[in-house]
């Protein structure tokens, strides 16, 4: 037998004693350890093992489609992919953001900022970092589930404009909601989220933007989702339907291309507007993303003012379009007889100061209705001298001068009629007397907007009814001011500015149309004074066409206005006039043929399939 | 006295809590991976323990004494064996560790070092005729110890590596070690961590980023520190009661790391709770003071050193695994023996029991 194996040795009791007490010491500890961990913070485990598994995923919801009068689509929207972050595991987001910021091309600060706007909101809800992920930022993510879990795709609903700037300034645009918005909203949005940022996607936000869903679904390990705990459907926005007219707006744009300057056609009966244009204008589809900084700026910085709507917010001297305003005041005041004649030598001298009619030779003795034909200055400049300020001031304010239109679009200006009482709470002085003369002919402190000569050339051939311009098919109860005025002012201004348009030797003669009770003023107004245009050669000017048909409660009524012309108004706008004026009265002949021929109710073919359209897209 | 070892002298009690551990730890296996494509695991799990079962059989009918007398051609083997698996092993999850057995199953070559290094081990303690274990016997049993330990490192497998530590200070401390040198191994140890950390650059990629995510288990969310993190998330939200059988989202998930071998414990805490845990716990400490009591009840030292060298080897696992999985250890690839699935630690734990089943149905054969 070996020497090692004899069993004269004891066995070391306690020594082996001792190594069983260190194993129940260590199995001790390691109780000790996992009740920390399973009783101690098993709250906090807990949270984190369901942060761990449970994702909230935001099911976007479409807005509402935008179609015109007759159903076709302005605006819908279309499915894409926005990229989220999300935002539970702080740690880890934080090591991944120098590849996110390089796989996806987004700017470090854009990406803070982002995180930053989002760190009120409940650390579940995952902050959008892309808002449309092309084809390689698909791919990017799909391809770093793994190892960048914590980037997810949604599919969004993005804005779209097929008809790209037509009726821009209008329409608006969206954008993401800005912090201010989202403190108003009292939760309601979240960063990230798109709203109607300008424009009736503004104004009708609340029926345009449906309710966001949510889908909570878990994810094992690798970001796959295994299954969804609950959904929350979205709600679509609901369809916003225009009074515009398609056609009529197409023909207003075309006419405006490449000019500055603003349309507004308007029913004048109800108030409804037919078509609007602004110029220069913008693509909301530019919008419907995320603006470039750089494109935002142009817009922003841009002289001839892109963003604005011309339409509504360009506060202008209406020229002697404000004739129509004067006439009216004459007649209606009774101050000056009806018959009252002025002789125009081609200018006058009225408190020291020569002031010139348009006609350099004058028209020679002139009544009101040559005067209103062929637009003479001299003769209003005398019946402005006789009325005074605060009488005219009276009569343009009853026609809707100096306030809001209160048409249904954000940031609509009011205009400005001198008066005054105006001059003195304003200016702290007397009204100059000679400042009158200037108004008469719509120069000097007063301007307007478009939509409000439209609006006062719409009310006096009507007899003094001011409808409340509106562009919500359906709009509630639109407001109707009454300014009385007598059956008499009506038919002697009407037949003067239907003179414009008939009569040979109108300012607007050139735009009548067979078989169509067209009437109109021109105006045109200068941009500086007569003088100071003269010494700098600069003939620059505004002019104005507004028109209406058919003469006595009219159907149509239409303000336009080209910019920084060399041309006067008749020449200048009138033609556009003449363009919606003639579309208008042609659909609506074919119309009424359409309706002899066939008994079927008057619904235009084409609506159909394209209400079907938006019936799809919003089921 | 008997004149013949027979099977009525296994340790049954041993064998019943050997049972209900490997009982939970197929049920965990088969509740961890059941709704996954790895359906099915536990019915190999099965297999493996099979076969182990029938090791133990056939290992405790060779009397230990003949094992023993073969131990430096047994040591030489191992050592060859490594060498080996060294030159032309397979390299799976990063290591050399495994040797293809002629298309059978692969074998994780240093499961058998550690058989072998606790009969090793044994013969030389037992070949110390005093209680007082000298210096230069010391050093032998370092170099017997530390050769092995490195050819493993090399593969790397620090785990196993470290597995066969644990043998040889336990043997020692049988063998009477005296308290001061026991101190001085202590102090040393102390010193040659911050050493080791110096060192650290010459470790494997994996292995400092081991180290370093053990350290800092925030930092490296998707590898090691994350798995720890997993795991104790796993672990902690599973509570008092646990989430149910086949109800623990975080590793039926994919979220716990290898739940069904290095972190079964992690699975089975996230499903039992704390009481599950507890029951594991008590089990295992059941089994460690019922080995420790075949060691005290054993014929000769030999048997003793034998048995004992098992107990460090289980209990070793037990500690670090657990201590892991909660995070108070680095992740290191040691499993949890008789519960975690794998081929070459089932097998290794059934031939070690073999050897314990050998020495205790020996206790009263002449």
């Amino acid at each position: 037998m070996p020497s090692w194996n004899v069993n004269d040795q004891k066995i070391p009791q306690g020594r082996l004693a001792l190594v069983s007490y260190v194993f129940v010491t260590i199995v001790v500890l390691l109780m000790v350890g996992f009740w920390k961990l399973q009783v101690v913070q098993s709250g906090h485990f807990a949270d984190l093992a369901e942060r761990n598994r449970v994702r909230s995923i935001p099911i976007i919801a479409p807005r509402g489609p935008m179609i015109d009068r007759e159903g076709r689509v302005l605006v819908d929207s279309y499915p894409s992919f926005s990229i989220l972050l999300m935002r539970d595991d702080p740690k880890s987001l934080e090591k991944s953001l120098p590849q996110i910021e390089d796989g996806l091309g987004i700017d470090h600060g854009d990406l803070r900022q982002a995180l930053d706007a989002a760190k009120s909101e409940p650390k579940f809800m995952p902050v959008i970092i892309k808002p449309a992920a092309t084809q390689a930022d698909i791919a990017f993510v799909e391809s770093h589930r793994a190892d960048i879990p914590v980037l997810e795709l949604m599919m969004v609903q993005r804005r779209r404009y097929p008809h790209d700037s037509m009726l821009a300034s209008a329409i608006g645009y969206v954008g993401e909601v800005s912090v201010q918005d989202m403190d108003q909203s009292d939760g309601h949005y979240r960063p990230g989220d798109l709203v109607g940022k300008a424009g009736l996607e503004r104004e009708y936000n609340d029926q345009l933007e449906g309710t966001d869903g949510m889908r909570r679904v878990v994810v094992n390990s690798v970001g796959k989702v295994m299954r969804t705990l609950d959904n929350v459907e979205a709600i679509p926005g609901r369809p916003v339907q225009l009074t515009i007219d398609y056609d009529l707006q197409a023909i207003a744009e075309a006419d405006m291309q490449g000019k500055e300057g603003a349309v507004v056609a308007m029913d004048a009966r109800t108030g409804e507007v037919l078509a609007m244009v602004s110029r220069p204008t913008f693509d909301p589809n530019d919008f419907s993303v995320r603006v470039p900084k750089e494109e935002w700026q142009r817009l922003n910085t841009d002289k001839q003012t892109p963003l604005l709507n011309r339409a509504i917010q360009a506060q202008l001297a209406p020229g002697s379009v404000f004739k129509i305003v004067m006439a009216t005041a004459m007649l209606e005041s009774k101050a000056i007889p009806e018959n009252f004649t002025a002789y125009c030598p081609g200018s006058a001298v009225f408190y020291g100061r020569t002031f010139h009619c348009w006609r350099p030779h004058g028209h020679g003795t002139i009544g009101l209705h040559a005067a209103i034909v062929d637009s003479c200055d001299v003769f209003f400049y005398n019946v402005g001298k006789q009325l005074g300020i605060d009488k005219i001031s009276f009569y343009a304010s009853g026609l809707g001068f100096g306030r809001r239109t209160g048409i249904d679009l954000p940031g609509e200006e009011p205009g400005l009629m001198p008066s005054e009482e105006w001059v003195e709470r304003v200016y702290h002085h007397k009204w100059y007397a000679g400042e009158t003369i200037s108004v008469s002919v719509g120069q000097g402190a007063v301007t307007v907007t478009p939509i409000q000569l439209a609006r006062m050339a719409a009310a006096v051939a009507s007899g003094g009814t001011l409808v409340q311009p509106h562009l919500l098919k359906s709009f509630p109860n639109p407001k109707v001011d009454h300014f009385a005025l007598s059956e008499n002012t009506v038919e002697q201004v009407t037949q003067g500015l239907y003179g414009v348009v008939n009569e040979g030797g109108g300012t607007g003669y050139h735009l009548r149309l067979a078989n169509i009770d067209l009437c109109g003023k021109s105006g045109t107004a200068q941009l500086m004074s007569y003088d100071a245009a003269n010494r700098l050669g600069n003939k620059k000017m505004d002019g104005w066409f507004v028109g209406f048909a058919p003469r006595r409660n009219p159907e149509i009524v239409i303000a336009a206005i080209v910019q920084d012309t060399m041309e006067h108004g008749g020449e200048a706008a009138g033609p556009v006039v003449r363009d919606i004026v003639k579309a208008y009265y042609d659909k609506k002949t074919a119309r009424s043929q359409q309706q002899a021929t066939t008994d079927s109710p008057a619904e235009p073919n084409s609506t159909k399939p394209l209400v079907a359209t938006v019936g799809v897209q919003h089921q | 006295m008997k004149d013949r070892p027979r099977t009525q002298d296994f340790d049954w009690v041993l064998l019943a809590i050997v049972a209900a551990i490997t009982t939970l730890g197929v049920l965990e296996i088969y509740s961890s991976t059941h709704a996954s494509a790895m359906a099915g695991m536990q019915w190999k799990q099965l297999m493996w323990l099979g076969l182990g079962v029938a090791g133990m059989f056939i290992i405790s009918r060779i009397d230990y004494h003949t094992l023993m007398d073969q131990a430096p051609v047994l040591y030489m083997i191992g050592l060859a064996t490594l060498l080996v698996v060294l030159a032309i092993g397979q390299s799976r999850f990063g290591a050399k560790r495994w040797v293809s057995l002629g298309g059978g199953p692969n074998f994780q070559v240093s499961e058998l070092m550690k058989l072998i290094i606790i009969i090793v081990l044994a013969r030389f303690f037992s070949e110390v005729r005093t209680d007082r274990l000298t210096l230069p016997d010391l050093a032998k049993v370092a170099v017997l110890t530390i050769v092995p330990v490195g050819l493993i490192l090399m593969q790397p497998d620090l785990g196993t590596a470290m597995v066969l530590v644990p043998v040889a200070v336990v043997g020692a401390f049988l063998a009477g070690i005296e308290w001061k040198h026991l101190a001085v191994g202590f102090v040393l140890i102390a010193l040659m961590i911050p050493l080791a950390w110096n060192m650290r650059k010459h470790l494997k990629p994996y292995q400092q980023q081991r180290i370093e995510t053990f350290l800092h288990p925030e930092e490296n969310p998707r590898s090691a520190g994350y798995q720890v993190l997993q795991s104790e998330i796993a672990v902690g939200s599973g509570g008092f009661w646990g989430k149910g059988f086949g109800k623990g989202s975080q590793n039926q998930l994919g979220f716990v790391p290898v739940r069904y071998s290095d972190f079964i414990l992690a699975a089975l805490a996230e499903e039992q709770g704390f009481i599950g845990v507890c029951v594991v716990l008590l089990l295992y400490l059941g089994l460690v003071l019922r080995l420790v009591d075949n060691a005290q009840k054993a014929k000769d030292r030999a048997g003793m050193y034998i048995v004992m060298g098992v107990t460090a080897i289980l209990g070793f696992h037990v500690l670090v695994n657990a201590s892991m999985v909660i995070g108070y250890m680095p992740v290191t690839g040691i499993p949890l023996p008789l519960m975690s699935y794998g081929g070459s630690a089932t097998a290794f734990v059934f031939l070690a029991l073999g050897l314990v089943m050998n020495v205790r149905m020996r206790r009263f054969v002449n």
